[in-house]
């Protein structure tokens, strides 16, 4: 019995379409989802990948058939069936790409909004402003390049201690921990990305930690408790605002397990907000080129439960003061990354392999 | 009378008995003949490619442990900076001028370019540009920096690295300024009488859009880098944010012109396919209009999709917005092409020689490139991945499952033509089978390797990487490998190759209705148009009566509209104005 070709297509076309549902929610490509945004983002990447799988399956099938069915038999010098326009079709599929990336695009919107990225109010609003301005930022930058045999003016630092009026900048430079290296630049314009999601925009994240990139490590800072690291730690179910920025060269905060991802720019701020929500041990990856050792700038984020980041929190407010007071002493002008890094180095989660790697 | 037979009634190819009268020498000179300069674009091209490859197996030797210790850190970041920037702009950038060089005045009638001379003052400024920057190895200071090239991170390390690939690259870009201007030029006013727009073939109408997207990005990439050059040297800060510079603006000035660059790269090769695809199917290519409108949107579109690279960096939250939608709508326009690809083989006569394979197989990975293309548009995706080795795999199914096997599939179709004879069949395919394995097997896996958390640039990564990482690298071999037979191939059967004769694969493009190779001046006269570019099986011009006919006793007929008498202010060849 010979089937109607409209009932092969049919049974294709659903053959696809079951294919293409399993693939979409059954890759596996991704990593375990740790974090509330994770989850949005892993939902808009399946359905994009049972439109894909859907779109491949049928150009690599219809390129296939072809080969096979239309293929040029021996001694047939004759030309094929011409066939050169049908504007139904044409139009139908101009008409699919159109709707299925017009509805990629809704999708994105949504997820893109529930996730934070049109709070605009991110920085400006952030409360922070209140226990920066008690912490005299600008009068310990000032002293830590105030180490004898350096008379110089360090222009960098004038434009940076300017910067540091705006309480708002003074919160993100983390200069009352950091040491401003002589060429380091201030901060300057903001670039808030990430927000709070639309039901927490505006109000104010449960916990910010300043972060500042440099070559090659990520330097921590909470300043409710003026702790400074080297891994981030944060508690399950707690909004954290990340503000960022970087003290010579780009960099870019990644936790592939947050589907999060944002440039620290010298020279400007930024922040993303968000919700840690699987326990565990995740890379924090440097993700934009900074330098021959960029593949070694990466920490740990440690998400754990309420109780034990706070314990975690009282160590390391006792261990900090230690860290700080031999910072100060040094001035980063004419230090070297490596001898710059290592009052960190014990702090900052970074494999002690790996340092061996950058600093030969 | 098929319509092949008609065609070439109509232009009885120039009988020279030493069509190629040419010596060697004029290879190695600055010759003013667009076939000449067509070639010597090619082969410069093609050198750069194998130096290329040569530098991206070095990168994946170094990947196949997840430790650092092939190359050093230092010297990795260099061979993927060169590795791109030579791939990009040395390689498919000079040989998509190459074909454009040789076709467009062949596929139009005319007897060379609008302007010969600029024409090989374009071309001579490749070697130089490619040259310094290899030799920027040599003096032990090469830019590592990417080829995106960054400020600060480019503004810090080796300064003399970077000032070279500024230079090359200025030179690049003005070289391909130029060419585009006379590719527009012999587009608009060398057509032989008779070849409205809509005759001319798809090539020219991507060429057109290539040279257009040409001349309004690459003036923007070239004041950014002076700009870099400026603080790199002279010690300003328009990017170095110590001053108060803003690295972003780079990003904004680079994109520019490098997010077009990747369509400059694409559609002269979207403009080949649809050459090869109809005359090795023998079918009419299906959507003659929409192809060519759609090269022509492509081209629009691609100067205002730029930010999508910067979804990470220092963009507001509505700016990403509007730049996804109008990245998503690229896919529109070229799913358009796909489509219609697909439908000119569909009910074909499909004759699998390896320029047709390798049509079939940049459809095949084109397409999973332009899929992930889409992925990367949505913002929300796009943080997560940008920067890992999924752009990577992204990028590579765009630039080698689509620009380098159009190359192929072009040099393929159209190697008889340039020698005169033709090539061997079954090592191209052998070629074929290596690159298509080789390809997927390098790139394909690397999807996975970004999705779960692989960064780009890396010479050190996660050892749970390392199995995926060895695939990859084993693959590049095989990639390495498969040109082997292709050189061996090109050379040889360009010296001993079966005679090809005027027109192997009965195409009615008017390239194939002269001598094989063409002489000097393409044509004896002004060819005709007999036939429309690609009207395989059809009847209708069955009275024999040509499309259009310099003999004005003929205009009048059916077609007058196309018979248009010679425009005087219209001259096929410069030298007659
Ligand atoms: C022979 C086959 C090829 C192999 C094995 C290969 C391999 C690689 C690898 C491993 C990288 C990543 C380097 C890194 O992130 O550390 C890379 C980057 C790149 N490749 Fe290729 N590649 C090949 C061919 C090509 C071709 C034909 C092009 C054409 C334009 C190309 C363009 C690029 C570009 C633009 C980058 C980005 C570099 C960057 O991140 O700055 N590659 N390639
Ligand atoms: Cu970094
Ligand atoms: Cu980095």
């Amino acid at each position: 019995m010979k089937i109607p070709s409209s009932i092969w297509t049919l049974l294709v076309g659903i053959g696809l379409t079951l294919i293409s549902l399993w693939y979409g929610q059954n890759h596996g490509l991704l990593p375990a989802a740790a974090s509330d945004e994770a989850v949005l983002i892993d939902g808009l990447f399946n359905a994009m990948m049972t439109v894909s799988t859907g779109i491949f399956l049928i150009v690599e099938g219809v390129l296939i058939y072809c080969a096979f069915k239309y293929r040029r038999r021996a001694g047939d010098s004759e030309d094929g069936l011409p066939v050169e326009g049908n504007v139904p079709l044409e139009i139908l599929w101009t008409a699919i790409p159109a709707v299925i990336v017009i509805g990629i695009s809704v999708y994105s919107f949504e997820v893109y909004n529930d996730i934070g990225g049109f709070d605009p109010h991110a920085i400006h609003e952030s409360p922070m402003t209140q226990s920066s301005m008690t912490m005299p930022g600008t009068a310990i930058a000032a002293t830590l390049n105030d180490t004898p045999g350096n008379t110089a003016p360090n222009l960098n630092q004038e434009k940076s201690d300017e910067a540091m009026q705006d309480p708002a900048t003074a919160a993100v430079r983390n200069a009352e921990q950091i040491p401003q290296k002589q060429n380091a630049p201030g901060v300057g314009s903001v670039a808030p990305t990430i927000g709070g999601s639309p039901e927490k925009a505006g109000k104010p994240p449960e916990l910010v930690v300043n972060v500042t990139g440099l070559q090659y490590a990520w330097i921590f800072t909470y300043p409710e408790t003026g702790i400074t690291t080297g891994e981030l730690h944060v508690p399950i179910g707690r909004e954290v605002q990340i503000s960022m920025t970087a003290n010579d060269v780009i960099h870019a905060f990644w936790v592939p397990e947050f589907r999060l991802k944002q440039d620290a720019i010298p020279g400007r701020q930024s922040e993303i907000r968000f919700t840690p929500k699987q326990e565990g041990d995740y890379a924090l990856i440097c993700a934009e080129l900074c330098g021959p050792y960029h593949g070694a700038m990466r920490t740990q984020v440690i998400v754990e439960k309420p109780e034990a980041f706070a314990k975690w929190m009282q160590e390391q407010v006792a261990a900090n003061t230690d860290t700080l007071n031999q910072a100060v002493a040094l001035n980063p002008a004419d230090l070297s990354p490596h001898e710059f890094l290592t009052p960190y180095t014990k702090d900052m989660g970074i494999q002690p392999e790996i340092l061996k790697q950058i600093h030969k | 009378m098929t319509q092949a037979q008609l065609q070439e009634t109509a232009n009885f190819p120039v009988l020279v008995p030493e069509p190629g009268e040419r010596h060697w020498r004029d290879y190695f000179s600055f010759n003013t003949d667009h076939k000449v300069i067509g070639l010597q674009y090619l082969v410069t091209s093609f050198i750069f490619y194998c130096i290329g490859g040569v530098m991206a197996d070095l990168v994946r030797t170094e990947l196949r442990t997840p430790e650092v210790d092939f190359v050093t850190p230092e010297v990795y970041n260099s061979l993927f900076t060169l590795h791109a920037t030579i791939m990009i702009f040395l390689w498919i950038l000079p040989a998509g001028a190459g074909f454009a060089n040789y076709l467009i005045p062949l596929m139009i009638g005319a007897k060379d370019m609008a302007f010969p001379r600029l024409n090989a003052v374009a071309f001579w400024m490749v070697p130089p540009a490619g040259l310094l920057l290899i030799a920027s190895l040599v003096v032990g200071d090469a830019p590592d920096a990417g080829w995106t090239s960054y400020p600060p991170l480019s503004l810090v390390t080796g300064q003399v690295g970077e000032g070279i690939w500024i230079i090359s690259l200025l030179l690049l870009g003005t070289s391909s300024i130029l060419g585009s201007i006379n590719f527009l030029v012999t587009l608009l006013k060398m057509r032989i009488p008779g070849m409205g727009f809509h005759q001319m073939p798809l090539f020219c109408w991507a060429m057109f859009s290539t040279s257009a997207l040409v001349l309004l990005s690459t003036p923007v990439l070239a004041a950014g880098l002076i700009l870099l050059s400026f603080d790199l040297i002279a010690g300003t800060t328009f990017f170095n944010p110590t001053g108060g510079g803003d690295p972003v603006v780079y990003q904004h000035m680079f994109w520019f012109y490098s997010h077009p660059a990747v369509y400059i790269m694409i559609l002269p090769f979207f403009g080949a396919i649809s050459e090869v695809i109809p005359v090795h199917s023998r079918k009419p290519i299906f959507g003659y209009k929409a192809i060519a409108y759609s090269s022509l949107a492509i081209s629009f579109l691609g100067l205002i999709v730029w930010a999508h690279h910067m979804f990470t960096s220092g963009v507001p939250g509505w700016l990403r917005m509007f730049f996804m939608i109008t990245t998503m709508i690229i896919a529109v326009p070229t799913g358009i092409k796909i489509f219609s690809w697909l439908a000119t083989m569909w009910g074909g006569k499909i004759q699998f020689n390896s320029a047709m394979l390798f049509a079939m197989g940049f459809v095949g990975t084109f397409v999973i490139g332009g899929i992930s293309g889409v992925m990367l548009a949505a913002v929300p995706f796009d943080i997560h991945v940008h920067d890992t080795y999924f752009v990577v795999a992204h990028l590579h199914y765009v630039l080698f499952g689509g620009s380098v096997l159009g190359i192929f599939a072009a040099i393929y179709h159209w190697f008889p033509k340039m020698t005169g004879r033709m090539i061997n069949e079954f090592w191209g395919q052998v070629h074929f089978a290596l690159t298509i394995i080789g390809l997927n097997m390098t790139f394909l896996p690397m999807h996975k390797l970004g999705l779960m958390g692989m960064n780009r640039r890396v010479a050190q990564y996660d050892p749970k990487f390392a199995l995926i990482n060895e695939i990859c690298t084993y693959g590049s071999y095989i990639l390495a490998v498969s040109t082997i037979p292709f050189i061996i191939n090109v050379i040889w059967s360009w010296l001993y190759g079966k005679k090809a004769g005027n027109n192997p694969w009965r195409a009615l493009t008017l390239e194939w209705m002269t001598t094989s190779p063409p002489a000097i001046e393409n044509f004896e006269g002004i060819p005709v148009l007999a036939t429309g570019p690609y009207d395989y099986g059809l009847e209708k011009a069955d009275e024999g009566v040509p499309l259009s006919d310099p003999d004005p006793v003929l205009s009048g007929g059916p077609n007058s509209v196309l018979r248009a008498e010679p425009d005087p202010a219209v001259a096929a060849n410069p030298e007659d104005r």
